[in-house]
């Protein structure tokens, strides 16, 4: 088998991702998509925020161009830049130029990660002007009506250098996401791996265990992605505790006691 | 090597009467001595040193351990009696003497635990597990504390010390596990919501034992099937452990109990069952279920519930007071000021949604609120009417006294808020720690605003300006660096060369692109300020001289930094003097404060270290550097001298540097090269012999430690 390569301009969703809203947020979505104002996902890892932007994009039936930011992003990274072939400089333009060029959604996922002052060139393309300047091509890219700005950022990180510039965050609508309630993460887990009901609710109540230990040991408690993964090795036939301990226990924390506490509350479920 | 002999009576003896003094009391070793003739001279050697080791805490201490010292070597390896005797000397600190001595006095038992212990499980190694499971169970935040039996007082769980029912490490802690849940179920599923009741009825009873005995048995058969329903596999394990020990339920009782069985069972349930069969049931007790220790749950319970209530009401006044400041036009819609709270019990995870509404719309709590609305929930089983009346303007007094702390309880109670803290010490004699050692305060410098500050600056003006010329050049800036095999821009320069070297035959380089390199010091320094009574004098205007001017490069460096002075007497009053804090900028007051600094008394390092080691490791930086100013050696009042101080220190140290952080230490002791290098290591510290040189050097040092 080989891998699928696409283009990112050319990456439509076809099939709906599966989505469960918790609140208004696609209503907000499309309110905000439609007045093209720039659109900021709050919430903790693992709670659907990549999710709903794939859904969005199935929905409103645009290209997708995901850029994952880490520290050494650049605002070339995101723009462009001149790369040298047969003997003479080409321009290349970043995801970001792209996304503009082809009106599609342009997702900076964990936009906290990269340097302030890359997160600076997205600025223009936040507030009205909605245009991207291409310094060193000396051109300046308007972005059609279709292009959709937006990143996602965990608050969570209490770290003092992983925060987000007001310059930046008060140019967005923040959609706040968070894990969805017990009655709905036990449908997701279900519509997700086709686990078995009962198995599905005992994994919402072990992830409600380990979210009480959130602030006791824990960063973290288990995100309903963690508890999608441990439902998938349950279903292939990994029994439940041993499960959880691979997809979820050893996810959180590399305490031994810690690690020993969460088996245990595990298998006091299973 | 050559065996050495054993030490007859005689030499015995004498070496006993050298360690211990005989002369001015009765004690006399002749028995003893000749008891321990039986054993081998390394045997005898290790009696010897322990006995020593135990005089420098009391001599009758020591005595005691010498008359059981022959038995105990028949019963148990050196390494059990070790043991023991570390037991006994930390009953020494905690209790006293009478308890020390007790535990010595009991080494049969002691000896037949040990053999225990190879399969048991002692709560100190599983105390940490169990403490993170029970937090993960749900409810009120439960400690974990040893006691003789099992029991709660709903805010702690007592566990034996030990458990060795089983001859597997397994099944011990299983049993440890079941121990916990039952008395957490207790709390959680609502056996003490009739607490008062059942009180009341006890003191109507001729034997109210067995009416309680009969209550406990019933609820533990409520809470077992509670526990099945919720914790299956938990229940499985409990049920395991009961027919491990063949305890298992007469068949005639399943159908008296089906009642308990039922989803909507509660403890009224049990109540209604004891009333009826207490005078016809000799329950047996389950392996797991403990005793009940009603006076102190009521205790406790009266008192939480007092002080939730009180500091609940004080909460709807002050949601009430923020709506109405929100809401100040005239036709502000609080008119009944009336709340009430709805609670929703989710089957699934069995979590409760709380919602709290104002005049019929829903309100939301601050979290604490819900924290304690939880709670009381969890007590009462819903809010009492009552409850839901904001406090009126007297009722603050009653937050005031709930908010009291004893400030005698220093080792009982966690004083963190107040800037107390608890430290363990290693103990060089006994190569051991001592937990909660030694009792640390933090204390502001007095800030003295003479001239002091500014006469440093002017004295050293030339030196300044040339320090933050050195410093300006060391700050971290972003460099462009040229001819890279990847960057973000183009090497035009690299391209034309490469370009120029292809149309000559040559082969091109492929390193054509810019990279920019940002240069992030990201670092944090702990500068740690001997303060001790030694430094008095030329030395203390040294030290701060050297702080004023370390401070003015560090400003122009923009490395992270703080300030703390340390001092103290004795274990019980280690002191820190917060000159700067990390997140304090570099002011007048902190100015003032450097000029406050003023000679104290001891230098206890050990416990400062930790707690600066503490408060750096909070900082968010890549380098941590913790410097210490010194004039000499550790040194407290009495026992902090020679090796326990140097020995002490070393190993704060150690713990340090196993957490990510760079002490040094610069030190003006000339001889400190004796002892240094043991405690810092080979080229973690600098002599200077001139004190006069101390604030031009430690500017220097710092540059070059960085750079």
């Amino acid at each position: 088998m080989q891998a699928h390569a696409l283009k990112p301009e050319e990456h439509y969703i076809v099939d709906e991702p599966y989505y469960e809203p918790i609140a208004d947020e696609i209503q907000v979505f499309e309110a905000a998509y439609h007045n093209q104002l720039p659109i900021l996902l709050k919430g903790p890892t693992g709670c659907g925020k990549t999710r709903f932007i794939e859904h969005m994009a199935w929905r409103l039936k645009l290209p997708l161009i995901t850029v994952a930011c880490h520290d050494d992003l650049t605002a070339s990274d995101l723009v462009g830049r001149y790369l040298v072939m047969h003997g003479e400089t080409v321009w290349m333009d970043g995801p970001l130029a792209k996304a503009v060029r082809i009106g599609g959604i342009c997702y900076l996922d964990e936009v906290v990660e990269a340097r302030k002052d890359t997160t600076v060139v997205i600025h223009p393309l936040g507030d009205d002007r909605r245009n991207l300047p291409m310094e060193k091509k000396g051109e300046l890219l308007e972005a059609p009506e279709s292009f959709c700005l937006s990143m996602s950022y965990n608050p969570g990180y209490q770290s003092v250098l992983k925060d987000l510039k007001q310059s930046t965050r008060q140019r967005f609508i923040a959609l706040n996401f968070n894990y969805p309630n017990a009655e709905l993460e036990r449908k997701i887990i279900e519509k997700e791996t086709g686990i078995d009901v009962k198995i599905a609710k005992q994994l919402v109540k072990f992830a409600d265990m380990t979210r009480n230990l959130k602030g006791a040991g824990l960063d973290e408690g288990a995100s309903t992605r963690l508890l999608v993964h441990a439902a998938k090795l349950i279903v292939k036939g990994v029994n439940p505790v041993a499960a959880t301990r691979g997809a979820i226990g050893h996810a959180l924390s590399d305490d031994d006691e810690m690690l020993a506490a969460i088996d245990e509350l595990s298998a006091s479920l299973f | 090597m050559k065996k050495q002999p054993s030490l007859n009576a005689k030499e015995m003896e004498t070496r006993l009467n050298a360690l211990i003094d005989t002369e001015f009391s009765m004690r006399c070793f002749t028995e003893q001595a000749q008891q321990l003739t039986r054993f081998n001279r390394v045997q005898q050697e290790f009696v010897l040193h322990w006995v020593e080791v135990l005089t420098q805490t009391s001599e009758d201490f020591a005595d005691q351990f010498v008359s059981i010292s022959a038995k105990a070597l028949d019963l148990m390896s050196q390494e059990s009696i070790r043991a023991l005797i570390l037991q006994a000397m930390d009953a020494f600190d905690e209790m006293g003497a009478l308890e020390a001595i007790k535990i010595l006095r009991e080494v049969e038992s002691f000896a037949k635990n040990e053999a225990k212990k190879q399969s048991g499980v002692a709560l100190d190694d599983v105390s940490g597990i169990l403490e993170h499971f029970v937090c993960g169970l749900n409810g009120r935040q439960l400690k974990i504390q040893s006691a003789l039996e099992s029991y709660t007082d709903t805010e702690n769980i007592y566990l034996p010390a030990l458990i060795t029912h089983f001859s597997n490490k397994e099944d011990n802690f299983r049993l440890y596990k079941a121990l916990l849940v039952h008395q957490w179920a207790q709390t959680w599923y609502g056996s003490w919501r009739i607490v008062e009741i059942l009180q009341a009825h006890l003191e109507t009873l001729e034997k109210p034992e067995l009416f309680l005995s009969a209550f406990h048995f019933f609820e533990t058969i409520r809470l077992d099937h509670c526990i099945a329903r919720d914790f299956p596999g938990q229940y499985r394990d409990m049920y395991r452990l009961r027919t491990l020990l063949t305890q298992q339920l007469e068949q005639s009782w399943y159908q008296k109990t089906k009642i308990l069985c039922a989803h909507t069972a509660t403890v009224k349930d049990s109540y209604l069952l004891s009333k009826q069969y207490y005078n016809e049931l000799s329950p047996t007790r389950c392996c797991y279920q403990g005793i009940l220790q009603l006076d102190q749950i009521i205790q406790t319970m009266s008192e939480r519930i007092e002080s939730e209530k009180a500091r609940f009401k004080i909460d709807l006044k002050n949601i009430l007071d923020e709506i109405k400041e929100k809401n100040i036009a005239p036709e502000s819609q609080v008119v009944e000021e009336k709340f009430h709270v709805d609670i929703d019990k989710s089957d699934i995870d069995g979590e409760l949604e709380i919602t709290l509404y104002l005049d019929g719309e829903p309100v939301a709590p601050p979290e604490e609120t819900l924290a304690t609305l939880e709670s009381i929930i969890q007590d009462l089983g819903d809010i009492p009417d009552d409850y839901l009346v904001p406090a009126g303007d007297g009722d603050y007094t009653l937050e005031a006294r709930s908010n009291k702390q004893d400030s005698h309880n220093i080792w009982g109670g966690v004083l963190q808020d107040e800037g107390i803290y608890l430290y363990k010490e290693w103990d060089y004699l006994r190569q051991h720690y001592r937990k909660d050692w030694c009792v640390l305060k933090e204390k502001d410098v007095h800030p003295s605003y003479d001239h002091f500050v500014t006469k440093a600056l002017q004295q050293h003006k030339g030196l300044i300006k040339s320090l933050r010329r050195t410093f300006e050049a060391l700050r971290g800036e972003n460099k462009r660096l040229k001819k890279q095999p990847f960057g973000e821009d183009i090497d035009i320069d690299a391209v034309v060369e490469a370009y120029a070297d292809q149309q000559v035959g040559l082969e091109g380089s492929d390193c054509l692109f810019t990279r920019m390199q940002k240069e992030d010091r990201n670092i944090a320094v702990m500068l740690m300020v001997d303060m001790s009574g030694s430094t008095k004098g030329w030395i203390n205007d040294a030290e701060r001289e050297a702080l004023v001017l370390l401070s003015e490069s560090l400003e122009t460096l923009g490395d992270q930094y703080a300030i703390y002075g340390f001092s103290g007497m004795t274990r019980s009053r280690c002191e820190l003097y917060r000159v700067k804090r990390f997140d304090e900028p570099y002011n007048d007051l902190v100015k003032a404060r450097i000029s406050g600094i003023r000679p104290q008394d001891y230098t206890r390092m050990g416990v400062a270290i930790r707690h600066l080691s503490f408060l750096l490791n909070e900082v968010a930086a890549r380098t941590r550097i913790l410097i210490t100013l010194s004039d000499g050696k550790p040194d407290d009042y009495r026992d902090y001298r020679g090796e326990q101080g140097i020995e002490d220190t070393r190993l704060a140290l150690f713990e340090a540097k196993q957490s990510g952080i760079h002490p040094f230490c610069i030190t003006i002791d000339t001889d400190g090269k004796e002892y240094l290098p043991h405690m810092y290591g080979v080229a973690n510290y600098i002599v200077l012999d001139d004190v006069a040189k101390l604030p031009l050097k430690v500017s220097d040092i710092y540059r070059k430690l960085t750079s």
